[in-house]
């Protein structure tokens, strides 16, 4: 029997090993409470202001804007519900993109039910730039929201543009890395910006929230030692993921090129191979490890479990595999075919081969499905 | 002539095979307006008449004044590649 091919890497790849090594290490020397004050406590809190240094010079920011939160959905949230607080006398509103991870949708709708304002994207699941110049000059904007780029169709979004128009409109920024920190260079126009260690190889139980000392937060939850995560974090996951990030970024180069090549390879092979289907996201100007189409006629569940069967473990947007029973909003709001939908992210273990088996098997397991529900000749 | 496919309580992609099974015996500019309930149709019929070269010429949501919905809608497509007068009211997306 041959080896099964993880390719469901897109939000949380196998662990990094200098994840895994780091994860342990920490365990071991800083098991402690770092608000402890003895030489045990010391240790544990030095592990995490080193995890926190660490994580400022991968960003391009100072430590002090770092902060350890328990998740990047925590990361989002907190950032939301912070900044809208704080801005208060201005309005709640919050201009976010239609593509936008669905907690930052969640947060803004949950500070003010009627004031979250979407910006829609193009074909290509890009924001459009007019529509979000007027949206953040509008009246009563606390915070705007966009992603450096979409997990689920890897497309990279005008983030700088984006940012020049909030800033001249006196509204802050808050991008969401949580895609794209450990895959791309990490952006540098923000005001607050969010990384998710889970996906770049790090141990889950961690998120990154970063907040640029000009930016006024205002928290909305009970007062404590920690801030930003009462109670505290994780430590060795704190410190994993600043280990795995800096090592994730010396293999950035050759891990992008060797990626970037495996992609073209599934865009082209998918779109020329398999009947009825659409490759969606922007082919260039995209995330390094990230492929998605959609079939069509495909039920979506279907597909999964014929993949599955074949070896292949991949993820979807498409409603009938999600617990919500709703299509993907990022797919939607692209105008893209919702269901038959099939994601495939790409870690640093993922080999030719593996997408080479991939391609081969896959126009078969399409055609299976569709054979089963009466669409093989529609 | 319109055709009228009614696909309410079909999960997808049951709807958008059912319309396109309709639309496969139809001659070029043929109207086939589909019934749905399952909310990926809304998205996907417009997505289908793209991919295969027709055109949505109405799309309305149905059901959302109601008390309890059973969320739903119609959409209508004109079959064929050539363009043919949108009616009035109409919404490409």
């Amino acid at each position: 029997m041959e080896s099964r091919v993880y390719l469901d890497a897109a939000g949380r790849p196998p662990a990094h090993p200098a994840a895994l090594r780091a994860g342990q290490a920490a365990r071991e020397e800083g098991w402690a409470d770092p608000r402890g004050l003895h030489t045990e406590g010391r240790r544990a809190r030095l592990l995490l202001e080193g995890a926190r240094e660490s994580l400022a010079g991968s960003l391009g920011c100072r430590t002090e804007e770092v902060h350890l939160v328990p998740s990047h959905t925590a990361a989002l949230h907190g950032a939301v519900l912070s900044v809208v607080r704080a801005r208060r006398r201005v309005g709640a509103r919050v201009v976010a993109s239609a593509v936008e991870r669905a907690a930052v949708h969640q947060a803004a709708r949950f500070v003010a039910p009627d004031e979250l304002l979407t910006v829609p994207v193009d074909a290509r699941g890009r924001v459009d730039l007019d529509p979000w110049r007027e949206a953040v000059t509008g009246p009563g904007v606390a915070l705007a929201a966009l992603q450096h780029a979409n997990g689920e169709v890897g497309t990279v979004q005008p983030v700088s543009e984006a940012h020049g128009a909030a800033r001249a409109a006196g509204v802050p920024l808050l991008v969401d890395g949580g895609a794209s920190v450990g895959h791309l260079r990490p952006p540098q126009d923000w005001d607050l910006l969010t990384a998710d260690p889970a996906g770049w190889g790090g141990l889950p139980g961690v998120g990154v929230l970063a907040v640029r000392s000009r930016t006024r937060t205002l928290p909305v939850w009970p007062e404590d030692e920690d801030v930003w995560a009462p109670g505290g974090v994780d430590v060795a996951a704190a410190f994993a993921a600043a280990v795995s990030l800096e090592a994730v970024l010396r293999e950035q180069a050759d891990e992008d090129r060797r990626r970037r090549l495996l992609v073209e390879r599934l865009r082209s092979r998918v779109a020329h191979e398999v009947p009825d289907v659409d490759v969606v996201g922007d082919p260039d100007d995209r995330l390094p490890h990230v492929v998605t189409f959609s079939c069509l006629y495909v039920d979506g569940e279907a597909l999964l479990g014929e993949l599955d069967r074949l070896g292949f473990a991949v993820g979807s947007g498409s409603a009938c595999t999600s617990s919500a029973q709703e299509p993907s909003h990022v797919l939607a709001a692209m105008g893209a075919l919702t269901h038959g939908n099939v994601r495939i992210g790409l870690h640093r273990g993922t080999s030719e081969a593996d997408v080479e088996r991939f391609c081969d098997g896959l126009p078969d397991a399409v055609a299976r499905v569709r054979r089963l529900s009466g669409a093989a000749d529609l | 002539m319109s055709t009228v496919v009614d696909a309410r309580g079909l999960a997808c992609p049951l709807p958008v095979i059912r319309l396109a099974t309709a639309a496969r015996d139809l001659p070029d500019g043929s109207l086939v307006t589909v019934l749905w309930t399952d909310p990926a149709a809304a998205h996907d019929i417009p997505a289908w008449a793209r991919m295969r070269g027709h055109h949505v010429v109405a799309a309305a949501a149905e059901g959302a004044d109601e008390p309890d919905p059973a969320p739903g809608g119609r959409t209508t497509v004109r079959l064929g590649t050539q363009d043919g007068p949108a009616p009035a009211g109409a919404d490409p997306s």
